[in-house]
């Protein structure tokens, strides 16, 4: 940030010849080699990078995978065990692909979590927050229409329930699914347009929306586990006394934990690529059937806390139409994050008991929510699921008072340990 | 984080035993099926020629790579398991024509990702399941997919078997007649345990059917994750280098 200003093009060679065209120095600069980051960075940290690298691995194998894949209702299932099976090393990049997609939810809701432990959605960072959050927004989407494209009977149903959920809407409902299906039934057309959405409109957002988050966090400066300033003490060239350059410090510590990841990565891979049936269903194995409805129609495990919410909701009315806001409720509730946080301080290390127990109460609900769209609406889950619904939301909308009347310990000055 | 920790892993314990036992199912067999077992392949291709790909097609799998895959030689493959005029690149077709669905009520389905859907234990519980059923098509019915429109094909092998009840209560306390398994009634040609092999072969060439890089996949993985131990080893001490001078 802070970075001395030089003036462009001194420098020789072919670097000097660009950074005379080319903000390139520059940029490496501010962005990298002297952008500051606090020293005390811990394990919940490595999220971010990751969601990187599971980003690019998306982009790279699916390219590839383009290149075999038939975007039609009759060739579909076929083409992607075509690729299974003739495609050189195409049972390699489509486990990638499909495994990416289930680590892409797993490192972003630890990302996500690493700010409601810390405080990094609050002020300067409420931006930085919603790109965030419009970034989950677009992965859901980006992974459900991706999840119809092998043309399996639950990416079939899959869609058929999730898009029929429109039709709830009062009257604009049933025109509405009609036109996102671009038919009068989940069909070829709308397996066409899914695919041009997966692999060009939303993937070209979500970089935009990556770039855009990454420039906030760099204009505000990273939180770290202390939730405080560290720009508040600076040396005499005024960089941080807490902070270390990007580079080289958190660049080799995230190839570390960028390595511990793909480790686990490669286990799934290589091993388990169904993940026991959550991250490839074996009902999928199956080509879509209209005329034959799989015994329980569940999504992908990453949305099953809310398909759990949308299943607690009774109708009432004569409608259903209040599960879906719920639902959708639980998502828009998320942008309101960095005002709820009433107080004064930011980490759950200075925060008081009220916000600790508020926070894993929230978290064991969610993962039960998660375990209850996972499984039938019979027995203990509806009920499992309603409570958990209701601290779902406690958690968000009462935040404005608990952590007001919440005790809070004393912030240290300075930043405590390091990475 | 520890308290929360903990605290979440409660929560899953309680969830994972409600949802543990499934009241009323038959649970199925283990199959013991090794996909690195070549020999069990080989004989579980033969098994599934002779016994299955009249009605049942592989369609995804090519007869070349199976018989690359499995080892067997190209003229063993055209002389003793291509029944069809198909060539040996060809995809493994079956002989049913297209209204054969009017001979057992529903078509043959193809196998090729079976044990995908349904596992390879199922396949071998499946293949001991028949049972005589006088009120059936075929005269048998099956204790894993009850109402199956399929024949007893490995009848002669198996020999038949007859149903077992026992009683049990229902919800509303009366008494009633449960299937609980099958027991051996006419014995077939082979004795019980070479009937168990013969399946398991079946079983194992169609967990391979569905997945044929499985074997390979799964030693390719030890080598990955060898570079990855040894890359993680070498970024965890260029980490340590770079950070001692921070404090």
């Amino acid at each position: 940030m802070a970075a001395a200003p030089e003036s462009a093009g001194t420098g020789k060679g072919l670097i000097g010849w660009i950074d005379q065209r080319f903000p390139l120095t520059k940029l490496w600069k501010e962005q990298v080699s002297e952008y500051y980051a606090p020293k005390n960075f811990n394990i919940w940290y490595y999220f971010g990078v990751l969601s990187l690298v599971v980003l690019v691995n998306q982009l790279v194998t699916g390219i590839f995978l383009t290149m075999s894949y038939k975007p039609s209702a009759a060739e579909a299932f076929a083409s992607v065990e075509y690729i299974m099976r003739d495609v050189e090393w195409g049972w390699l990049i489509r486990y990638m692909h499909s495994t990416g997609a289930s680590a892409f939810f797993i490192v972003v809701y630890l990302h996500m979590f690493r700010a409601l432990l810390y405080g990094s959605a609050r002020k300067p960072r409420e931006l930085l927050w919603i790109f965030g959050v419009l970034i989950y927004v677009l992965l859901m989407a980006e992974a459900f229409m991706g999840y119809v494209l092998p043309w399996g009977n639950m990416s079939y149903w899959g869609a058929q329930v999730i898009v029929s959920l429109f039709s709830s809407l009062p009257v604009i409902g049933a025109t509405l699914v009609e036109w996102i299906r671009g038919d009068y039934n989940i069909a070829d057309p709308t397996l066409n347009r899914f695919f041009a959405l997966h692999v060009a409109a939303l993937p070209l957002a979500l970089i935009f929306l990556v770039v855009a988050h990454l420039m906030a966090l760099h204009e505000v400066g990273s939180n770290n586990p202390d939730g405080i300033d560290i720009h508040k003490y600076q040396d005499a060239k005024g960089h941080p006394l807490d902070g270390v350059p990007f580079h080289p410090y958190y660049t080799v510590k995230d190839s570390v934990g960028i390595a511990a990841f793909l480790l686990i990565f490669a286990a799934v891979i290589f091993f388990a690529p169904n993940f026991f049936g959550l991250f490839l269903e074996s009902n999928n194995f199956e080509p879509a059937n209209p005329l034959q409805t799989p015994p329980d129609i569940t999504p992908v495990w990453y949305f099953t806390p809310f398909y759990a919410m949308l299943r607690a909701v009774p109708s009432a009315f004569g409608t259903q139409v209040w599960g879906v806001l719920v639902m959708g409720g639980a998502i828009v509730v998320l942008f309101f994050v960095p005002w709820l946080d009433k107080s004064p301080v930011r980490s759950i290390r200075y925060k008081g008991p009220i916000y600790k127990i508020m926070l894993a109460l929230f978290s064991v609900s969610f993962i039960i929510l998660a375990v209850c769209g996972m499984n039938p609406p019979s027995g203990i889950y509806p009920l499992l699921a309603r409570v958990c619904t209701a601290i779902y939301f406690a958690f968000f909308l009462l935040m404005p008072w608990y952590t007001k009347i919440d005790s809070v310990k004393p912030v240290p000055e300075r930043v405590t340990g390091h990475a | 984080m520890l308290k929360a920790s903990v605290l979440i892993g409660l929560a899953l314990l309680c969830v994972g035993t409600a949802s543990a036992a499934e009241e009323g199912e038959i649970r199925l067999m283990h199959s013991g099926a090794d996909i690195n077992n070549t020999e069990s392949l080989q004989r579980g291709a033969r098994n599934f020629m002779n016994y299955c790909s009249g009605c049942h097609s592989l369609k995804y799998l090519r007869y070349s790579r199976m018989s690359a895959d499995l080892k067997i030689p190209d003229s063993e493959l055209v002389k003793n398991l291509i029944f069809t005029s198909a060539k040996p690149f060809d995809e493994i077709g079956s002989a049913m024509p297209a209204d054969s669905a009017d001979w057992f009520g529903k078509q043959p389905p193809d196998l090729t990702l079976m044990a995908r859907v349904r596992g390879s234990d199922y396949i071998y519980s499946y293949l001991h399941g028949f049972y005589a059923d006088k009120t059936r098509l075929w005269g048998v019915n099956n204790l894993y997919l009850p109402g199956t429109a399929m024949p007893h094909v490995l009848y002669e092998r198996q020999g038949l078997q007859k149903p077992v009840y026992k009683n049990e209560k229902d919800a509303h306390g009366s008494a009633k007649m449960v299937l609980a398994g099958v027991e051996p009634m006419t014995p077939g040609a082979l004795k019980p345990e070479e009937y168990d092999q013969f399946v398991r072969d079946i079983a194992n060439f169609m967990d391979y059917a569905a997945e044929p890089i499985k074997a390979t996949r799964q030693s390719m993985g030890i080598y990955v994750i060898l570079f990855l131990l040894v890359f993680f080893v070498f970024a965890y001490l260029l980490k340590k280098e770079y950070w001692k001078d921070v404090h």
